[in-house]
């Protein structure tokens, strides 16, 4: 508008009416984008009864609203769902009767999980990782708390569900800290609402609240993102006020949902959560409150009955009297005269035994003793004689039985006597040939080894006419040695020749011993000329 | 048995005590003295508790918000 003022002059360009700006832009777009791929997050997906469906194509910084026709659906092999990630096919075109532009969807096809929902859980992890969502954290509910903090949009039907069921339950002091429950500024005012509930002091001019619901209704995972921002959820985490979060429908369930000390599935549950029902509470009074009046009026009761039981229970102090008084009447009467009686019947005894205590008494009493001394004497004298017979006639038994015996005993020694002197002769007979037939024996045996003997000798091949050449003692047995010897001497079987350089001397050895021969040694000579 | 003062007592304190008095006399094992001071506390728990459940007025009010801060109430209409 400054424009115009500042510089009325007016333009040499074109004036376009809107359809013709609206159609030149539409022009421009379908030329430019005649067939694109676009990926990304499908979102606020709605399919009306037209059978056209609406839905967004989003990343974290742009939305793109896309459309796919009836008949594109149904060739379609995988429809488009919230969340999902997709690469989109199709051409880009105008709506000029709202000034916008979108994406005519021919096909889609998906691309992997949802981006927003990998970003959702990362955040989740991260968060839960510092202890955010740590159950030990929990506070719990108050059972009625007398303010409510509730932190939501004021218009709706959010707040109206939770005013309703509070009034059927437990009406309470609500307060409402207003705030966007979508949008840019969403995730900013909620965290801002928190913390401002908790900096309120108890008794300043706004109540401080028992218990605080953080309510959305339900929407679109975009609608409901703000609740999943950080900042909410520490600020939901840190609250010292206990905490119900109620964001979405049950099956939405955003990051303030595990910070929160209760997650409500709806609103309305978080109502309930909330507070008690009055009416039952009020009935459980009452019915404690007679149960109390009844007790102890029972107890009384049960007392008094006791009471009076143990007193029925307990005798008449006359009776307790009467008996033992009667008896003492009846006792002491009979006293004096039970003493007479007494001391009479003692007397009569004591008499009775004193008439019989006299001398004679004693005296007959010795004399039977004496008696009896007598005879017991008379008797044992008897005895002894009688046990002396029976073992002297036992003696005698014995000894006529010895006599026999022995002479048994030594005819037996007396034979055996006789019998052994028999063996003794016999063996001694037997030893004393054994050895000279051994020697006997013997002697065969050495004159038959001796011949042997001799008939092994040379002495008997003398006889044969063979005769032992000898030179000074040793046996010669071929002609050398012969030829060297300085003498030789000739064994015959009935003598021995010695032939030397000295006259050749018979000597006869008598007999074909082997027993040395005593000669003369004789110098050597010269060899065979001088033998004979 | 808790000894806070019955008038500094949140509700659920105030029935949990009360039950637990009913409890003890209903079992008939407390002494007579002992007795009559347990009704005497039942019944105070009992008014007390009544006195809070009658006190349910329902009021809903907007906060007033400056600069990140409450600083009144306003009530909240045709809700």
């Amino acid at each position: 508008m400054d424009l115009f003022e500042t510089d009325p002059a007016p333009s040499n360009g074109p004036e376009f009416t809107v359809s013709e700006l609206s159609g030149a832009v539409k022009k421009v777009i379908e030329g430019e984008f005649g067939l694109v791929r676009v990926r990304g997050e499908v979102g606020r997906l709605s399919r009306p009864a037209s059978g056209h469906l609406y839905f967004a194509l989003k990343d974290d910084k742009a939305s793109l609203d896309a459309v796919s026709w009836k008949g594109q659906v149904a060739r379609m092999q995988v429809r488009p769902e919230e969340g999902m990630e997709v690469i989109a096919t199709g051409r880009m075109t105008t709506f000029p009767g709202q000034s916008k532009y979108q994406l005519i969807v021919e096909d889609v096809v998906p691309a992997g999980a949802g981006a927003l929902m990998a970003m959702l859980e990362k955040r989740r992890v991260a968060l839960s990782a510092e202890g955010l969502f740590d159950q030990t954290r929990k506070k719990p509910i108050p059972y009625l708390p007398e303010v409510i903090g509730v932190v939501t949009s004021p218009s709706g039907a959010v707040i109206r569900d939770i005013l309703h069921r509070l009034a059927d339950r437990f009406p309470r002091h609500v307060l409402i800290w207003p705030v966007a429950v979508q949008g840019q500024a969403c995730a900013a005012e909620v965290a801002a609402a928190i913390r401002g509930f908790n900096a309120i002091e108890p008794g300043g001019n706004v109540r401080r609240p028992d218990v605080i619901i953080v309510a959305r209704g339900g929407g679109s995972l975009e609608d409901l993102w703000g609740f999943n921002e950080e900042i909410v959820v520490r600020a939901a985490a840190a609250s010292n006020i206990p905490l119900i979060s109620a964001v979405g429908h049950e099956t939405d369930t955003t990051l303030i949902d595990y910070a929160a000390d209760l997650r409500a599935p709806t609103p309305t549950a978080a109502a309930e959560l909330a507070v008690p029902v009055r009416l039952e509470l009020l009935a459980t009074n009452e019915a404690l409150g007679a149960r109390l009046i009844r007790s102890v009026v029972m107890g009384l009761g049960r007392r008094a009955e006791r009471l009076r039981d143990l007193g029925r229970a307990l005798p008449r102090p006359e009776s307790l009297v009467q008996g033992p008084g009667q008896r003492l009447d009846l006792w002491s009467g009979k006293l004096g005269s039970a003493l007479g009686l007494g001391v009479a019947r003692k007397r009569g005894v004591f008499e009775s035994r004193a008439g019989v205590l006299r001398p004679q008494t004693l005296l007959n009493l010795i004399e039977r003793r004496r008696q009896g001394l007598e005879r017991t004497n008379e008797t044992m004298a008897a005895r002894l004689a009688r046990r002396m017979d029976s073992s002297k006639a036992g003696l005698d038994k014995w000894a006529s039985r010895l006599a026999p015996a022995l002479s048994r005993l030594v005819n037996d020694a007396v034979r055996r006597g006789v019998e052994g002197r028999i063996k003794l002769g016999d063996l001694s007979a037997r030893m004393d040939s054994a050895p000279a037939k051994r020697l006997a024996e013997l002697d065969r045996r050495l004159e038959a080894l001796d011949r042997t003997r001799l008939t092994l000798g040379y002495a008997e091949t003398l006889k044969r006419g063979y005769a032992v050449v000898r030179g000074q003692g040793v046996v010669l047995t071929n002609r050398a040695a012969a030829e060297t010897a300085q003498s030789l001497e000739i064994e015959f079987h009935d003598g021995r020749v010695t032939l030397g350089l000295a006259a050749s001397t018979l000597v006869s050895t008598g007999g074909a011993g082997t027993g040395a021969v005593k000669h003369p040694k004789t110098p050597s000579g010269p060899g065979q000329g001088s033998l004979f | 048995m808790n000894d806070k003062p019955v008038a500094e007592m949140s509700f659920e304190e105030a029935m949990l005590a009360l039950e637990g008095v009913v409890g003890q006399l209903e079992r008939g094992d407390v002494a007579l003295e002992q007795s009559i001071a347990l009704y005497e506390r039942g019944a105070a728990l009992k008014a007390h508790c009544a006195g809070k459940l009658k006190d349910a007025e329902a009021k809903v009010e907007l906060i007033r918000v400056q600069e990140g801060r409450a600083i009144g109430t306003t009530p909240a209409e045709g809700m």
